[in-house]
């Protein structure tokens, strides 16, 4: 045994940053292309007649969805944890083998996972429910997969030095045993091919759930997916790394715990603004609307907290570009929370109900907060992982500049198109004619579909040259010192 | 009094029941940091000393000897 002073073990954290980066480019390409799709129907088959099959729009839309949300955002939140956590609990990976086999394990069964995943939603094969597209044999695979995780963060937790729990690992608690419970429920199914003895596919199922039972818990997980794989892990970052980055106390650590427990009370009961006007009991839809509306409140909590933690320290904003990702993640956090319960109100949803505005406040949400959120925190792991400074701040401030570009160029153009739509869908005449057709708001709606198409675009360029930042960092960067780290992020011109 | 109009009293209460937890907890929260029973603010500190040589802001094995 040598005598080398206890150091954190960044290996896991280093493998999931790659899968973050790269799964982040495939599930953004994906939705360029759909956007595009969108705009110009031609480019369905973009690959040839032949392909038509694998590159039309229902084919490649979960893939877009799946791949930003358990490939990129997942693998940011796995990479964040296994950085963060040993920080703040002051306590190595290399401590424990154990630990460390279990992180190992939980990465490579996560990779091969997501192959199959690409490979089932390619194929076409899919339960039909949106962000639980994956069959039965793939959600046994995630339940795996999310223990051993499981298993690695409270035996980190239980090995730590610190005995207070940040309020980061409080966020990634609740990350953990919110998608154990929403996942296991909502994907319960029944294999066809063996109740049915042998009618079938055998990797085919039906939901437990049926009719309007089965849309409240399809809707009680997917409103909850987002909040907590979209939210409480993004705030578990947030609440870590523009303190550390900016060398500055968090504003109020009493409101940051009060947040938390107001977020965990109030979120889980707000799902059923999805399905206002539909066939669940009115009352249920009203308590959606409610909890909404109240859920401003830990929401801003958490993001005022952020603004206030920057007090006095304003001209951070204008020198640091990562600065800049995370204040603007924050903002984008306080905007599309008051922008969802707006479209919960009854009278607002009877407009808003399917239309673009709802994937406009979707990608003001996932683009504005949580993409920037994680690439924040990448940018901010690289120096301390890789040893090397940023490679460019330069490239930074560009991606920075280009990718808020794009996202105000998608939600605008998506708040104008679901408000033309739906305007047009309920537009009549005075006898109560419908004054539209369908096809009529199509047409209209094209040129927002484009510039929404550019809008993802020129995201996508960002996340190109976010790759290309990292990887110059990783490879061919200044090496730094340990005494460089310590708040700011170094960085090359 | 059928279920429903049972469930929709339970769930009343059951609200009004989680207000008061949630208004408990934050005068909890501020008198005890008050009355210096408590110092929550200081936990800003553990990202902010996060080295591994740094010292833990509540050390495991100090803060369990002298546990009220």
């Amino acid at each position: 045994m040598d005598n080398r002073p206890l150091e954190y073990d960044y290996t896991i954290a280093k493998w999931f940053m790659l899968t973050t980066v790269v799964l982040g480019i495939v599930g953004m390409l994906v939705g360029v292309i759909l956007a595009w799709q969108m705009a110009f129907p031609a480019v369905n088959t973009f690959a040839g007649e032949g392909l038509a099959e694998y590159t039309n729009f229902s084919r490649l839309r979960p893939l877009h969805t799946d791949a930003v949300i358990f490939g990129f955002t997942l693998s940011g939140i796995f990479a964040t944890w296994y950085y963060i956590g040993q920080r703040v609990l002051k306590v190595s990976m290399a401590e424990s083998r154990f630990l460390m086999f279990l992180g190992k394990l939980h990465f490579w069964l996560y990779l091969l996972l997501v192959a199959a995943v690409v490979v089932s939603l390619l194929l076409g094969i899919t339960t039909s429910k949106e962000y639980a597209e994956f069959e039965w044999p793939i959600d046994i695979a995630v339940v795996v997969v999310w223990v051993i995780w499981g298993m690695g963060l409270f035996g980190l937790i239980g090995i730590r030095r610190e005995k207070s729990l940040y309020i980061s690992i409080w966020y990634y608690i609740a990350t953990f045993l919110g998608i154990a419970m929403l996942y296991l429920f909502n994907n319960m199914a029944i294999p066809t091919y063996f109740v049915s003895g042998g009618i079938g596919a055998w990797y085919h199922s039906v939901s437990m759930y049926s009719g309007t039972n089965d849309a409240l818990v399809q809707w009680w997980y997917g409103h909850n997916a987002v909040a907590f794989g979209f939210t409480v892990p993004i705030v578990a970052m947030i609440y870590y790394f523009l303190p550390k980055e900016s060398g500055q106390a968090v504003y109020s650590y009493k409101l940051s715990l009060l947040a938390f427990w107001g977020l965990m009370f109030v979120y889980l009961w707000a799902g059923g603004h999805h399905l206002l006007f539909s066939t669940v009991p009115d009352w249920m839809q009203t308590m959606g609307s409610v909890f909404s509306v109240v859920l401003i409140l830990p929401s801003w909590g958490s993001a005022i907290n952020m603004l206030l933690t920057m007090k006095g320290e304003w001209q951070q904003v204008a020198a640091s570009p990562l600065i800049k990702f995370m204040i603007l993640a924050s903002t984008f956090y306080m905007f599309s929370t008051l922008e969802g319960p707006i479209q919960a109100i009854k009278s607002v949803n009877a407009l808003a109900h399917f239309t673009d505005w709802i994937v406009g406040h979707v990608h003001d949400g996932a683009l504005g907060w949580v993409a920037f959120m994680i690439m924040a925190a990448l940018f901010h792991m690289a120096p301390r992982v890789f040893k090397r400074e940023i490679y460019s701040k330069s490239l930074m401030n560009t991606q920075f500049w280009v990718q808020t570009l794009g996202v105000v160029l998608y939600f605008t153009s998506m708040w104008i198109a679901g408000i033309t739509q739906g305007m047009m869908w309920r537009a009549h005449d005075e006898f109560g004619n419908l004054a539209y057709s369908f096809i009529d708001t199509v047409s209209v709606l094209q040129p927002y579909f484009t510039i929404r198409a550019v809008g993802g675009t020129l995201y996508l360029v960002g996340m190109f040259l976010f790759a290309y930042n990292m990887y110059k960092t990783m490879t061919s960067s200044r090496r730094v010192e340990e005494n460089e780290l310590q708040n700011a992020s170094p960085m090359g011109a | 009094m059928d279920i429903a109009t049972l469930q929709a009293y339970g769930y009343f209460f059951f609200t009004g029941f989680l207000v008061v937890v949630l208004y408990s907890y934050i005068y909890h929260l501020y008198s005890s940091q008050k009355k210096g029973i408590r110092d929550y603010e200081k936990y800003s500190n553990i990202a902010l000393h996060d080295d591994i040589t740094d010292p833990p802001i509540e050390e495991i094995s100090k803060n369990d000897e002298i546990k009220r």
